[in-house]
């Protein structure tokens, strides 16, 4: 168990190194960063001083050894469009994307399982071919549209959402949050329905068809030949079986959300990292896209490490296994 | 063990149909089948593939998978009768009065949960016990199956123990809330052969001493010469012949049956060649008018063409065939006559 988890602290690292290389080479083959940060009246001169002083002269693994030990820092330069330090603008904005990313996945789960639970139960039931076919409509459905479709509905003609923005936010520490204010939980609405209807309809359709699967085994037919209730046996059985394959799909798709919420960020002018991550491409600001695309990186790795530690939960079989196979199935 | 007729069955099964509907048509997988089992008593179900046992079995249980449905008859547990049941009172009923036990042990347990409480879960939804005393009650099951160091197994999970383990595992789920009635299809089909005969011997002997009656589905003539106390045989959707376990082994009525034992081969004796019966079961969708056996019957005859017989003493149980009807099978047939 122990030696799994080093494992795969180890290949976590690997990933992030990676990652940090591409980031790097943004960094650094991406247009010039002299260019990006002078004036275009400064000399050649004071050019290459400052390319000595930055140590951009230095060879490429040298430079990249600095790179990751900053990085690892959280220093990651300042940014060429508002000369501010990085790892702050992104600290600022950080917290409105996992706010979303939080309420949005809290959406999609606590109603696309129980969804997706029904659906595969009453397989036939009226109700279950009702939703079947509007996950369809949402599962294809482009989230931008959805989003403007909801804003058009709920901000502008009924007019009881705000459309754009936050609302009031509360400081606690650096972190600004949303969720003490009645505008600022307003506000977290319809962009959380936007960003997390995808993974909704996504979950449901996996759990349904996990539980159509897991209902025709045999342990669930010999659990109800013990007579168990059905209760018992739809929820603490069934459902249970169905969770290794909705874990490992929940698990990538909190780290789609918070990677993808750029374009509800964009609808809902949502002050989050994604927008940030927007306007430093349109002003090819690179340290703030390395910065960017280190920390989706750090968050998908840290997201797929706790996945894993969720499978020995859940399957005691990999317990024994010293979890080597991840979806163990007889 | 003979069963003293006097004493009321322990289940009554009168006329059972079991259909499935199709689309193109309604499909009679068990037909008019009847046949009681007394308390403590040991019936062994036999029969191909397809010829309907599990069905009945799973008729009994009320646990027929959809869209088979039972289309006529009756089953009465204890006196009481069970096959028309809210499913809410049917489970009741499972578990607690009728146990059932599957082929396959390896999928029969849930992999997520220790055995422990699977039959704790069990135990606690039958019987107003306390978690402490269900957990004791789980141990002794345990031991009483046979299970060693019973007391560290308790919370060990399916994947840990062998296929013969965990058939005594499902064993104990079956028993754990003391049931009249075990109906176990095809047991020990799925394992190894060596530890076959000890599930066999185990179940045998649970039973007796709990006084537990048995409904032992399977296809393995030889278990059932070794287990029953009265053995039925189906073909094709219905029961062909029914009667004490010795009499149909060494004296079957029904050619059917005949056969059946004529393709079971006997240790140390060398014969030439097991007899075999000629073609196959007739799909659900063919069956022949008249006796469903009559394409493979040596000995049948012009009624059995068109007379569909119904089980009719013969010997010391029943048989369903003219042959021991006072009217006979009617004009001799040769085999080869109808074939070509």
């Amino acid at each position: 168990m122990l030696a799994f988890i080093l494992r795969r602290l180890l290949q976590s690292i690997a990933v992030l190194l990676t990652v940090g290389l591409v980031a790097f080479s943004l960094f650094r083959y991406v247009g010039d960063p002299i260019n990006a940060m002078v004036g275009q009246d400064t000399s050649m001169e004071d050019r290459e001083a400052l390319r000595e002083k930055l140590g951009l002269n230095d060879p490429a693994p040298i430079q990249f050894f600095h790179f990751i030990v900053n990085a690892a820092q959280g220093k990651f330069g300042l940014s060429y469009r508002t000369s501010e330090p990085v790892g702050r603008l992104i600290a600022e904005r950080i917290p409105a994307t996992l706010e979303l990313s939080f309420c949005a996945a809290v959406f999609a789960l606590f109603v696309g399982v129980p969804m997706g639970v029904y659906t595969g139960l009453y397989p036939r039931h009226w109700s279950s071919r009702l939703f079947q076919a509007v996950s369809l409509i949402g599962i294809s459905l482009p989230t931008f549209l959805i989003g403007i479709l909801l804003i058009l509905v709920f901000a502008v003609w009924l007019r009881l959402l705000p459309s754009f923005g936050r609302g009031d936010t509360v400081m606690i520490g650096w972190w600004s949050t949303g969720f003490l204010t009645w505008s600022g939980l307003k506000a977290l609405i319809l962009p959380s329905i936007t960003l997390g209807m995808f993974q909704l309809t996504l979950l449901m359709r996996l759990v349904r068809s996990e539980m159509l699967e897991v209902m025709r085994a045999d342990y669930i037919k010999f659990a109800r030949a013990r007579g168990l209730t059905n209760r018992a046996i739809n929820f603490g059985h069934a459902l249970k079986n169905t969770l290794v394959p909705v874990i490992t799909v929940t698990g990538l798709q909190l780290g789609a959300l918070i990677a993808f919420a750029i374009v509800t960020e964009t609808v809902f002018a949502w002050p989050g990292v994604g927008q940030l991550f927007i306007q430093s491409v349109q002003f090819s600001d690179v340290p703030v896209m390395a910065a960017y695309l280190l920390l989706i990186g750090l968050l998908f790795v840290l997201i797929n490490l706790a996945v894993d530690l969720l499978y020995f939960v859940v399957d005691p079989r990999l317990r024994s296994q010293g979890g080597s196979a991840r979806v163990a199935g007889h | 063990m003979a069963v003293a007729s006097n004493n009321p069955p322990l289940l009554d099964v009168r006329n059972l149909r079991v259909e499935f509907p199709t689309r193109r048509g309604t499909l009679v997988a068990v037909d008019d089948v009847s046949f009681d089992i007394a308390p403590g008593e040991v019936l062994g179900v036999v029969g191909e593939s397809g010829a309907g046992k599990s069905l009945t079995g799973n008729a009994i249980i009320g646990l027929l998978e959809p869209p088979g449905r039972i289309a006529g008859g009756e089953i009465r547990l204890e006196g009481r009768r069970i096959d028309n049941l809210p499913y809410e009172e049917m489970r009741k009923i499972r578990g607690a009065r009728i146990g059932a036990i599957f082929q396959d042990p390896l999928t029969s347990l849930n992999p997520l949960y220790s055995v422990g409480r699977q039959l704790v879960e069990t135990i606690r939804t039958h019987l107003p016990v306390s978690m402490p005393e269900a957990r004791t009650r789980a141990l002794d099951l345990l031991k009483e199956v046979g299970i060693p160091g019973a007391e560290s197994r308790l919370d060990h999970y399916p994947h840990q123990f062998s296929g013969g383990m965990r058939q005594r595992v499902v064993i104990a789920l079956a028993l754990c809330a003391g049931p009249r009635l075990i109906v176990a299809d095809e047991p020990t089909t799925a394992l190894d052969v060596s530890i076959q005969a000890q599930i066999i011997a185990l179940l045998k002997r649970l039973c007796r001493e709990h006084g537990t009656a048995v409904m032992l589905v399977t296809h393995d003539m030889g278990v059932i010469a070794e287990t029953a106390d009265r053995v039925a045989v189906m073909y094709a959707g219905r029961i062909a012949e029914i009667g004490p376990v010795r009499d149909v082994v060494k004296n079957a009525k029904h050619p059917y049956t005949k056969g059946l034992m004529g393709s079971i081969p006997n240790l140390g004796v060398r014969t030439e060649r097991l007899t075999q019966i000629d073609g196959a079961m007739p799909r659900l969708t063919e069956i022949p008018a008249g006796c469903a056996f009559n394409p493979r019957c040596a000995g049948r005859g012009s009624r059995c063409l068109s007379e569909r017989p119904d089980l009719m003493p013969a010997g010391t149980g029943r048989a369903a065939c003219w042959l021991h009807d006072r009217g006979g099978v009617g004009r001799p047939l040769a085999k080869e006559t109808i074939d070509a």
